[in-house]
Protein backbone atom coordinates (compact mmCIF):
# COMPACT_ATOMS: atom_id res chain seq x y z
CA UNK A 1 0.00 0.00 0.00
CA UNK A 2 1.42 3.46 -0.88
CA UNK A 3 1.57 5.45 1.95
CA UNK A 4 1.90 9.48 1.77
CA UNK A 5 4.36 11.40 4.19
CA UNK A 6 4.87 14.92 4.82
CA UNK A 7 8.64 15.68 5.63
CA UNK A 8 9.58 18.07 8.18
CA UNK A 9 12.33 20.14 6.60
CA UNK A 10 14.79 22.51 8.42
CA UNK A 11 14.91 26.12 7.67
CA UNK A 12 17.69 25.76 4.77
CA UNK A 13 14.45 24.05 2.60
CA UNK A 14 13.18 28.21 2.85
CA UNK A 15 15.65 28.55 -0.30
CA UNK A 16 13.32 26.00 -2.26
CA UNK A 17 10.13 28.02 -1.47
CA UNK A 18 7.69 27.74 -4.50
CA UNK A 19 9.95 25.40 -6.41
CA UNK A 20 8.04 22.57 -7.60
CA UNK A 21 9.45 19.35 -9.23
CA UNK A 22 9.73 15.84 -9.39
CA UNK A 23 12.14 16.39 -6.27
CA UNK A 24 8.49 17.63 -4.30
CA UNK A 25 7.42 20.90 -3.43
CA UNK A 26 8.25 23.31 -0.64
CA UNK A 27 6.30 25.89 1.43
CA UNK A 28 6.37 27.40 4.52
CA UNK A 29 3.44 27.46 7.30
CA UNK A 30 1.99 30.17 8.96
CA UNK A 31 4.26 29.94 11.63
CA UNK A 32 6.84 29.88 9.18
CA UNK A 33 8.24 26.72 9.60
CA UNK A 34 9.27 24.70 6.00
CA UNK A 35 7.08 21.78 4.73
CA UNK A 36 8.36 19.73 2.27
CA UNK A 37 5.82 17.38 0.32
CA UNK A 38 7.13 14.25 -2.38
CA UNK A 39 3.54 13.04 -4.19
CA UNK A 40 3.45 9.55 -3.66
CA UNK A 41 1.19 8.91 -6.74
CA UNK A 42 2.86 11.24 -8.94
CA UNK A 43 4.56 8.64 -10.70
CA UNK A 44 1.58 6.23 -10.26
CA UNK A 45 -0.87 8.39 -12.38
CA UNK A 46 1.08 7.03 -15.14
CA UNK A 47 -1.35 4.08 -14.85
CA UNK A 48 -3.87 6.62 -16.44
CA UNK A 49 -2.40 7.22 -19.56
CA UNK A 50 -1.67 3.34 -20.25
CA UNK A 51 -3.80 1.99 -19.40
CA UNK A 52 -6.02 2.78 -22.54
CA UNK A 53 -3.89 0.26 -24.24
CA UNK A 54 -4.88 -2.53 -22.38
CA UNK A 55 -6.54 -3.95 -25.57
CA UNK A 56 -2.96 -3.56 -27.43
CA UNK A 57 -2.62 -6.49 -24.71
CA UNK A 58 -4.88 -8.97 -25.57
CA UNK A 59 -4.48 -8.25 -29.43
CA UNK A 60 -0.88 -8.60 -29.34
CA UNK A 61 -0.76 -12.08 -27.41
CA UNK A 62 -3.61 -13.78 -29.82
CA UNK A 63 -1.34 -12.38 -32.60
CA UNK A 64 1.55 -14.42 -31.21
CA UNK A 65 -0.09 -17.72 -29.32
CA UNK A 66 -3.66 -17.83 -32.52
CA UNK A 67 -5.65 -18.34 -29.01
CA UNK A 68 -8.68 -16.23 -29.21
CA UNK A 69 -9.33 -15.87 -25.36
CA UNK A 70 -6.24 -13.86 -25.16
CA UNK A 71 -8.73 -11.12 -26.52
CA UNK A 72 -10.47 -11.29 -23.57
CA UNK A 73 -7.10 -10.08 -21.53
CA UNK A 74 -8.75 -6.79 -21.10
CA UNK A 75 -12.05 -7.89 -19.78
CA UNK A 76 -10.37 -10.29 -17.22
CA UNK A 77 -8.39 -7.17 -16.20
CA UNK A 78 -11.53 -4.92 -15.70
CA UNK A 79 -13.65 -7.66 -13.88
CA UNK A 80 -11.18 -9.58 -12.09
CA UNK A 81 -7.89 -8.02 -12.05
CA UNK A 82 -9.40 -4.81 -10.70
CA UNK A 83 -11.65 -5.50 -7.83
CA UNK A 84 -8.81 -7.91 -6.53
CA UNK A 85 -6.22 -5.21 -6.83
CA UNK A 86 -8.45 -2.84 -5.07
CA UNK A 87 -8.73 -5.23 -2.16
CA UNK A 88 -5.04 -6.62 -1.91
CA UNK A 89 -3.82 -2.97 -1.83
CA UNK A 90 -6.48 -1.45 -0.01
CA UNK A 91 -7.36 2.24 -0.05
CA UNK A 92 -5.09 5.09 0.51
CA UNK A 93 -6.25 8.19 2.57
CA UNK A 94 -3.12 10.84 2.14
CA UNK A 95 -3.82 14.46 1.44
CA UNK A 96 -1.29 16.95 0.02
CA UNK A 97 -1.15 19.66 2.11
CA UNK A 98 -3.74 22.39 2.12
CA UNK A 99 -0.26 24.60 1.75
CA UNK A 100 1.29 22.65 -1.24
CA UNK A 101 -2.62 22.49 -3.07
CA UNK A 102 -1.55 25.52 -5.20
CA UNK A 103 1.66 24.39 -6.17
CA UNK A 104 0.82 20.98 -7.15
CA UNK A 105 -2.44 22.70 -9.14
CA UNK A 106 0.30 24.51 -11.24
CA UNK A 107 2.74 21.71 -12.00
CA UNK A 108 2.03 20.62 -15.59
CA UNK A 109 3.23 17.43 -15.15
CA UNK A 110 -0.72 16.49 -14.20
CA UNK A 111 -2.51 18.09 -16.87
CA UNK A 112 0.10 16.55 -19.61
CA UNK A 113 -0.50 13.04 -18.49
CA UNK A 114 -4.12 13.77 -19.24
CA UNK A 115 -2.79 15.76 -22.36
CA UNK A 116 -1.24 12.58 -23.48
CA UNK A 117 -3.87 10.31 -23.07
CA UNK A 118 -6.48 12.00 -26.14
CA UNK A 119 -4.45 10.29 -28.86
CA UNK A 120 -3.72 7.22 -27.21
CA UNK A 121 -7.68 6.77 -27.37
CA UNK A 122 -8.01 6.94 -31.34
CA UNK A 123 -5.01 5.28 -31.49
CA UNK A 124 -6.88 2.67 -29.29
CA UNK A 125 -10.21 2.62 -30.80
CA UNK A 126 -8.68 2.36 -34.25
CA UNK A 127 -6.23 -0.58 -33.72
CA UNK A 128 -8.94 -2.73 -31.96
CA UNK A 129 -11.38 -1.60 -35.26
CA UNK A 130 -8.97 -2.74 -37.43
CA UNK A 131 -7.96 -6.16 -35.87
CA UNK A 132 -11.96 -6.74 -35.13
CA UNK A 133 -12.12 -6.30 -39.10
CA UNK A 134 -9.00 -7.73 -40.49
CA UNK A 135 -8.95 -11.19 -38.55
CA UNK A 136 -10.75 -14.29 -39.20
CA UNK A 137 -12.24 -14.16 -35.56
CA UNK A 138 -15.71 -15.86 -34.20
CA UNK A 139 -18.35 -14.45 -33.21
CA UNK A 140 -17.84 -14.48 -29.70
CA UNK A 141 -14.06 -12.82 -30.18
CA UNK A 142 -15.38 -10.57 -32.25
CA UNK A 143 -18.26 -9.60 -29.79
CA UNK A 144 -15.62 -9.31 -26.83
CA UNK A 145 -13.04 -7.40 -28.92
CA UNK A 146 -15.96 -4.77 -29.33
CA UNK A 147 -16.64 -5.20 -25.69
CA UNK A 148 -12.95 -4.54 -24.91
CA UNK A 149 -12.72 -1.31 -27.21
CA UNK A 150 -16.18 -0.08 -25.27
CA UNK A 151 -14.90 -0.57 -21.59
CA UNK A 152 -11.63 1.62 -22.88
CA UNK A 153 -13.44 3.95 -24.61
CA UNK A 154 -15.47 4.73 -21.07
CA UNK A 155 -11.96 5.57 -19.90
CA UNK A 156 -11.70 8.48 -22.72
CA UNK A 157 -15.24 9.32 -20.57
CA UNK A 158 -13.26 9.75 -17.65
CA UNK A 159 -10.30 11.89 -19.25
CA UNK A 160 -13.31 14.22 -20.98
CA UNK A 161 -14.53 14.56 -17.58
CA UNK A 162 -11.32 15.73 -16.05
CA UNK A 163 -10.76 17.74 -18.94
CA UNK A 164 -14.01 19.18 -19.77
CA UNK A 165 -14.13 20.79 -15.69
CA UNK A 166 -11.06 23.24 -16.70
CA UNK A 167 -11.25 26.80 -17.52
CA UNK A 168 -8.59 26.58 -20.22
CA UNK A 169 -9.87 26.62 -23.86
CA UNK A 170 -6.95 23.89 -24.34
CA UNK A 171 -8.46 21.67 -21.84
CA UNK A 172 -12.03 22.41 -23.09
CA UNK A 173 -11.62 21.42 -26.62
CA UNK A 174 -8.96 18.44 -25.98
CA UNK A 175 -12.25 17.15 -24.04
CA UNK A 176 -14.50 17.94 -26.73
CA UNK A 177 -12.06 15.75 -28.83
CA UNK A 178 -11.59 12.60 -26.59
CA UNK A 179 -15.08 12.54 -25.47
CA UNK A 180 -15.98 11.87 -29.75
CA UNK A 181 -13.96 8.69 -29.32
CA UNK A 182 -17.44 7.39 -27.34
CA UNK A 183 -19.99 9.56 -29.19
CA UNK A 184 -20.07 11.29 -25.87
CA UNK A 185 -19.69 14.91 -26.83
CA UNK A 186 -22.60 16.28 -24.86
CA UNK A 187 -21.23 14.69 -21.80
CA UNK A 188 -19.40 17.71 -20.50
CA UNK A 189 -22.18 19.96 -21.30
CA UNK A 190 -24.17 17.61 -19.45
CA UNK A 191 -21.81 16.89 -16.45
CA UNK A 192 -20.75 20.58 -16.03
CA UNK A 193 -23.79 21.72 -15.76
CA UNK A 194 -26.54 20.08 -15.80
CA UNK A 195 -25.33 17.00 -13.68
CA UNK A 196 -23.09 19.39 -11.23
CA UNK A 197 -25.89 21.86 -10.58
CA UNK A 198 -29.04 18.79 -10.19
CA UNK A 199 -26.65 16.08 -8.84
CA UNK A 200 -28.84 14.62 -5.81
CA UNK A 201 -32.20 15.54 -6.51
CA UNK A 202 -35.12 13.49 -7.60
CA UNK A 203 -34.91 15.39 -11.07
CA UNK A 204 -31.16 14.77 -12.14
CA UNK A 205 -30.81 12.11 -15.20
CA UNK A 206 -27.50 11.16 -13.51
CA UNK A 207 -28.30 10.34 -10.34
CA UNK A 208 -29.36 7.30 -9.11
CA UNK A 209 -32.62 6.43 -6.94
CA UNK A 210 -32.72 3.86 -3.77
CA UNK A 211 -34.50 0.66 -5.21
CA UNK A 212 -33.92 1.51 -9.02
CA UNK A 213 -31.86 -1.00 -10.50
CA UNK A 214 -28.74 0.17 -12.39
CA UNK A 215 -30.44 -0.99 -15.82
CA UNK A 216 -33.36 1.16 -15.15
CA UNK A 217 -30.78 3.50 -14.25
CA UNK A 218 -29.50 3.76 -17.27
CA UNK A 219 -32.51 3.78 -19.94
CA UNK A 220 -33.55 7.11 -17.72
CA UNK A 221 -30.21 8.17 -17.68
CA UNK A 222 -28.55 7.83 -21.12
CA UNK A 223 -31.24 10.13 -23.06
CA UNK A 224 -32.53 12.49 -19.90
CA UNK A 225 -28.49 13.58 -19.90
CA UNK A 226 -28.59 14.24 -23.90
CA UNK A 227 -31.97 15.45 -23.53
CA UNK A 228 -30.42 18.00 -20.37
CA UNK A 229 -27.35 19.05 -22.52
CA UNK A 230 -29.66 19.49 -25.55
CA UNK A 231 -31.50 21.84 -23.35
CA UNK A 232 -28.87 23.76 -21.74
CA UNK A 233 -26.72 24.03 -25.02
CA UNK A 234 -30.10 25.41 -26.92
CA UNK A 235 -30.38 27.93 -24.61
CA UNK A 236 -26.95 29.24 -24.74
CA UNK A 237 -27.40 29.22 -28.61
CA UNK A 238 -30.53 30.93 -28.17
CA UNK A 239 -28.75 33.73 -26.09
CA UNK A 240 -25.94 34.25 -28.82
CA UNK A 241 -28.52 34.30 -31.78
CA UNK A 242 -27.58 31.39 -33.56
CA UNK A 243 -28.97 28.37 -34.48
CA UNK A 244 -28.98 24.93 -32.77
CA UNK A 245 -27.54 23.82 -35.79
CA UNK A 246 -25.06 25.97 -36.74
CA UNK A 247 -21.32 25.09 -36.39
CA UNK A 248 -21.11 27.05 -32.53
CA UNK A 249 -22.99 24.24 -31.03
CA UNK A 250 -20.54 22.37 -29.05
CA UNK A 251 -22.23 19.05 -29.22
CA UNK A 252 -22.82 19.37 -32.95
CA UNK A 253 -19.01 19.76 -33.08
CA UNK A 254 -17.59 16.54 -31.02
CA UNK A 255 -20.24 14.33 -32.64
CA UNK A 256 -19.04 15.65 -36.37
CA UNK A 257 -15.79 14.24 -35.12
CA UNK A 258 -16.91 11.15 -33.95
CA UNK A 259 -19.41 10.53 -37.27
CA UNK A 260 -15.73 10.90 -39.55
CA UNK A 261 -13.93 8.62 -37.11
CA UNK A 262 -16.78 6.12 -37.14
CA UNK A 263 -17.63 6.50 -40.99
CA UNK A 264 -13.91 6.31 -41.67
CA UNK A 265 -13.47 3.14 -40.23
CA UNK A 266 -16.52 1.75 -41.84
CA UNK A 267 -15.49 2.99 -45.00
CA UNK A 268 -11.85 1.03 -44.54
CA UNK A 269 -13.07 -1.66 -42.88
CA UNK A 270 -16.52 -3.05 -44.24
CA UNK A 271 -19.88 -3.60 -42.58
CA UNK A 272 -18.14 -5.47 -40.10
CA UNK A 273 -17.59 -2.56 -38.15
CA UNK A 274 -21.89 -1.46 -38.12
CA UNK A 275 -22.12 -4.12 -35.19
CA UNK A 276 -18.58 -3.24 -33.77
CA UNK A 277 -19.23 0.20 -33.10
CA UNK A 278 -22.67 -0.44 -32.05
CA UNK A 279 -21.36 -2.59 -29.42
CA UNK A 280 -18.40 -0.40 -28.70
CA UNK A 281 -20.49 2.87 -28.14
CA UNK A 282 -23.35 1.27 -25.79
CA UNK A 283 -20.78 0.02 -23.51
CA UNK A 284 -18.90 2.98 -23.69
CA UNK A 285 -21.55 4.86 -22.15
CA UNK A 286 -22.43 1.76 -19.97
CA UNK A 287 -18.90 2.73 -18.36
CA UNK A 288 -20.44 6.16 -17.18
CA UNK A 289 -23.95 4.64 -16.53
CA UNK A 290 -21.92 2.47 -14.39
CA UNK A 291 -20.08 5.02 -12.47
CA UNK A 292 -23.39 7.74 -12.07
CA UNK A 293 -24.90 4.71 -10.47
CA UNK A 294 -23.18 4.20 -7.82
CA UNK A 295 -21.83 7.94 -7.27
CA UNK A 296 -25.03 9.50 -5.42
CA UNK A 297 -26.93 6.34 -4.90
CA UNK A 298 -30.11 7.42 -3.09
CA UNK A 299 -28.22 10.52 -1.48
CA UNK A 300 -31.07 13.19 -1.17
CA UNK A 301 -30.79 16.85 -1.25
CA UNK A 302 -33.67 18.12 0.91
CA UNK A 303 -36.10 21.06 0.14
CA UNK A 304 -36.84 23.32 2.39
CA UNK A 305 -40.31 24.74 3.00
CA UNK A 306 -39.79 27.67 0.40
CA UNK A 307 -39.25 24.85 -2.17
CA UNK A 308 -35.25 25.37 -2.08
CA UNK A 309 -33.13 22.65 -2.53
CA UNK A 310 -30.39 22.44 -0.67
CA UNK A 311 -26.49 22.85 -1.47
CA UNK A 312 -24.70 19.96 -2.45
CA UNK A 313 -23.02 18.63 0.42
CA UNK A 314 -19.83 16.15 1.09
CA UNK A 315 -22.41 13.53 2.18
CA UNK A 316 -24.16 13.93 -1.32
CA UNK A 317 -21.40 11.80 -2.66
CA UNK A 318 -20.27 8.43 -2.54
CA UNK A 319 -16.80 7.80 -2.28
CA UNK A 320 -14.05 5.46 -2.10
CA UNK A 321 -10.26 5.75 -1.38
CA UNK A 322 -9.04 2.13 -2.92
CA UNK A 323 -6.04 3.43 -4.24
CA UNK A 324 -5.80 0.91 -7.45
CA UNK A 325 -9.70 2.48 -8.74
CA UNK A 326 -8.26 5.89 -7.97
CA UNK A 327 -5.16 5.69 -9.98
CA UNK A 328 -6.83 4.14 -12.90
CA UNK A 329 -9.60 6.66 -12.80
CA UNK A 330 -7.79 10.13 -12.01
CA UNK A 331 -9.37 10.02 -8.35
CA UNK A 332 -13.02 9.82 -9.26
CA UNK A 333 -13.50 8.05 -6.52
CA UNK A 334 -13.11 10.88 -4.77
CA UNK A 335 -16.55 12.21 -5.14
CA UNK A 336 -17.37 14.30 -2.45
CA UNK A 337 -14.22 16.79 -2.85
CA UNK A 338 -14.97 17.04 -6.61
CA UNK A 339 -18.51 18.17 -5.95
CA UNK A 340 -17.81 20.59 -3.74
CA UNK A 341 -15.28 22.08 -5.72
CA UNK A 342 -15.44 20.94 -9.70
CA UNK A 343 -12.10 22.45 -11.01
CA UNK A 344 -10.48 21.05 -8.20
CA UNK A 345 -7.64 18.69 -9.94
CA UNK A 346 -7.40 15.64 -9.93
CA UNK A 347 -4.01 15.31 -8.02
CA UNK A 348 -5.17 17.21 -5.23
CA UNK A 349 -8.67 16.07 -4.16
CA UNK A 350 -8.83 15.15 -1.14
CA UNK A 351 -10.49 12.51 1.23
CA UNK A 352 -12.21 13.59 3.78
CA UNK A 353 -13.50 11.41 7.21
CA UNK A 354 -17.06 10.04 8.01
CA UNK A 355 -18.27 10.60 4.32
CA UNK A 356 -20.61 8.03 2.39
CA UNK A 357 -17.94 4.93 1.76
CA UNK A 358 -18.54 2.57 -1.38
CA UNK A 359 -17.91 -1.11 -0.19
CA UNK A 360 -15.51 -1.46 -3.00
CA UNK A 361 -13.02 0.63 -5.34
CA UNK A 362 -14.99 1.01 -8.26
CA UNK A 363 -14.16 -2.12 -9.85
CA UNK A 364 -15.79 -4.26 -7.26
CA UNK A 365 -18.30 -1.78 -6.53
CA UNK A 366 -19.97 -1.95 -10.64
CA UNK A 367 -19.93 -5.99 -10.35
CA UNK A 368 -21.60 -5.33 -7.05
CA UNK A 369 -24.20 -2.95 -9.41
CA UNK A 370 -24.48 -5.11 -11.64
CA UNK A 371 -25.92 -7.46 -9.63
CA UNK A 372 -29.16 -5.65 -8.21
CA UNK A 373 -30.36 -8.20 -5.19
CA UNK A 374 -26.94 -7.98 -4.12
CA UNK A 375 -26.17 -4.13 -4.29
CA UNK A 376 -29.44 -3.31 -2.89
CA UNK A 377 -28.37 -6.03 -0.04
CA UNK A 378 -25.08 -4.44 0.97
CA UNK A 379 -26.37 -0.28 0.10
CA UNK A 380 -29.41 0.05 0.88
CA UNK A 381 -28.18 -0.59 5.12
CA UNK A 382 -25.20 1.63 4.18
CA UNK A 383 -27.62 4.46 3.07
CA UNK A 384 -30.36 4.26 5.36
CA UNK A 385 -27.13 4.37 8.36
CA UNK A 386 -26.19 7.17 7.08
CA UNK A 387 -25.99 10.01 9.90
CA UNK A 388 -27.82 12.59 7.23
CA UNK A 389 -30.40 9.84 6.89
CA UNK A 390 -31.08 7.71 10.28
CA UNK A 391 -33.08 5.70 8.70
CA UNK A 392 -35.64 7.87 7.31
CA UNK A 393 -36.80 7.44 3.82
CA UNK A 394 -37.98 10.74 3.61
CA UNK A 395 -34.02 11.74 3.25
CA UNK A 396 -33.66 9.50 0.91
CA UNK A 397 -33.93 9.64 -2.82
CA UNK A 398 -36.48 6.70 -3.84
CA UNK A 399 -37.46 5.39 -6.14
CA UNK A 400 -40.67 6.67 -7.05
CA UNK A 401 -41.72 2.78 -8.16
CA UNK A 402 -40.33 1.60 -5.07
CA UNK A 403 -41.81 3.96 -2.86
CA UNK A 404 -44.51 1.58 -1.38
CA UNK A 405 -42.48 -1.58 -0.93
CA UNK A 406 -39.70 -0.01 0.65
CA UNK A 407 -41.72 1.89 3.11
CA UNK A 408 -43.45 -1.33 3.87
CA UNK A 409 -39.91 -2.72 4.46
CA UNK A 410 -38.55 -0.45 6.24
CA UNK A 411 -41.68 -0.16 8.43
CA UNK A 412 -42.51 3.44 8.06
CA UNK A 413 -45.66 5.14 6.53
CA UNK A 414 -45.73 6.62 3.56
CA UNK A 415 -47.09 10.28 4.94
CA UNK A 416 -43.43 10.53 6.96
CA UNK A 417 -42.62 12.67 3.93
CA UNK B 1 -19.88 49.26 -14.29
CA UNK B 2 -18.97 46.40 -11.70
CA UNK B 3 -17.91 43.21 -11.74
CA UNK B 4 -19.17 39.94 -9.71
CA UNK B 5 -17.30 36.95 -9.00
CA UNK B 6 -18.46 33.51 -8.11
CA UNK B 7 -16.61 32.87 -4.59
CA UNK B 8 -15.93 29.19 -5.32
CA UNK B 9 -14.09 28.81 -8.72
CA UNK B 10 -13.09 32.54 -9.40
CA UNK B 11 -15.45 33.05 -12.56
CA UNK B 12 -15.79 36.99 -13.02
CA UNK B 13 -19.12 38.30 -14.68
CA UNK B 14 -17.96 41.90 -16.03
CA UNK B 15 -20.82 43.97 -16.78
CA UNK B 16 -18.89 45.94 -19.34
CA UNK B 17 -17.30 42.98 -21.65
CA UNK B 18 -20.12 40.17 -20.66
CA UNK B 19 -19.62 37.24 -21.56
CA UNK B 20 -19.95 36.27 -25.60
CA UNK B 21 -19.22 32.81 -25.15
CA UNK B 22 -22.66 32.28 -22.82
CA UNK B 23 -24.10 35.00 -25.25
CA UNK B 24 -24.77 37.73 -22.51
CA UNK B 25 -23.31 41.00 -24.59
CA UNK B 26 -21.21 44.02 -23.53
CA UNK B 27 -23.07 46.04 -21.22
CA UNK B 28 -25.35 43.45 -19.81
CA UNK B 29 -26.22 44.08 -16.34
CA UNK B 30 -25.51 41.35 -13.54
CA UNK B 31 -29.41 42.21 -12.51
CA UNK B 32 -30.49 41.48 -15.55
CA UNK B 33 -29.15 37.64 -15.94
CA UNK B 34 -32.31 35.36 -15.09
CA UNK B 35 -32.60 34.07 -11.30
CA UNK B 36 -31.58 30.68 -12.11
CA UNK B 37 -28.09 32.05 -13.50
CA UNK B 38 -25.60 29.59 -12.28
CA UNK B 39 -21.78 29.96 -12.52
CA UNK B 40 -20.80 28.82 -15.84
CA UNK B 41 -17.66 27.06 -14.56
CA UNK B 42 -18.55 25.56 -12.02
CA UNK B 43 -22.18 25.86 -11.66
CA UNK B 44 -22.21 24.92 -8.06
CA UNK B 45 -22.81 28.53 -7.04
CA UNK B 46 -25.42 31.07 -8.19
CA UNK B 47 -26.29 34.25 -8.76
CA UNK B 48 -27.00 35.40 -5.20
CA UNK B 49 -23.51 33.89 -4.05
CA UNK B 50 -21.75 35.96 -6.80
CA UNK B 51 -19.69 38.60 -5.03
CA UNK B 52 -19.72 42.25 -6.53
CA UNK B 53 -16.31 43.91 -6.59
CA UNK B 54 -14.02 45.70 -9.46
CA UNK B 55 -11.25 43.15 -11.04
CA UNK B 56 -9.13 42.17 -14.03
CA UNK B 57 -10.97 39.20 -14.65
CA UNK B 58 -8.56 36.87 -13.96
CA UNK B 59 -10.00 33.92 -13.14
CA UNK B 60 -8.34 31.43 -10.23
CA UNK B 61 -8.18 27.80 -10.82
CA UNK B 62 -6.36 28.13 -14.16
Amino acid sequence: MVVGFNEWAGDSAIFLLGIASMNGYTAELSNGRAIHYIDPKRWLWLLSVFYPLQPFLGIWLHAETAHEAWLLLPLFLGYVVGPTMDSLLGEDNNNPPDEIVPQMERDPYYRRLTYAIVPLHFLSLIVTAWWAGTQQLSWWAFTCLALVAGLTSGLAINTGHELGHKKSKLERRLAQIVLAVPVYGHFWIEHNRGHHRDVSTPGDPASARMGESIYRFAIREVPGAFKRAWAIETERLERRGRSVWSTDNQILQSTLLSGMVQLGLLLVFGWLMIPFLLIHNVFAWWQLSSANYVEHYGLLRLTDADGKVERCQPWHSWNSNHIYSNLVLFHLARHSDHHAHPLRRYQSLRHFEDLPTLPSGYFGSYLLAYLPWLWYRVMDKRLLALPHVQGDLARVNIDPARRQVLYEKYAQATNNE
Amino acid sequence: MSEFRCPECGYAFNEERGDEHEGYPPGTRFDSLPDDFACPDCAVRFKEDFVPGFGDGHCSNE
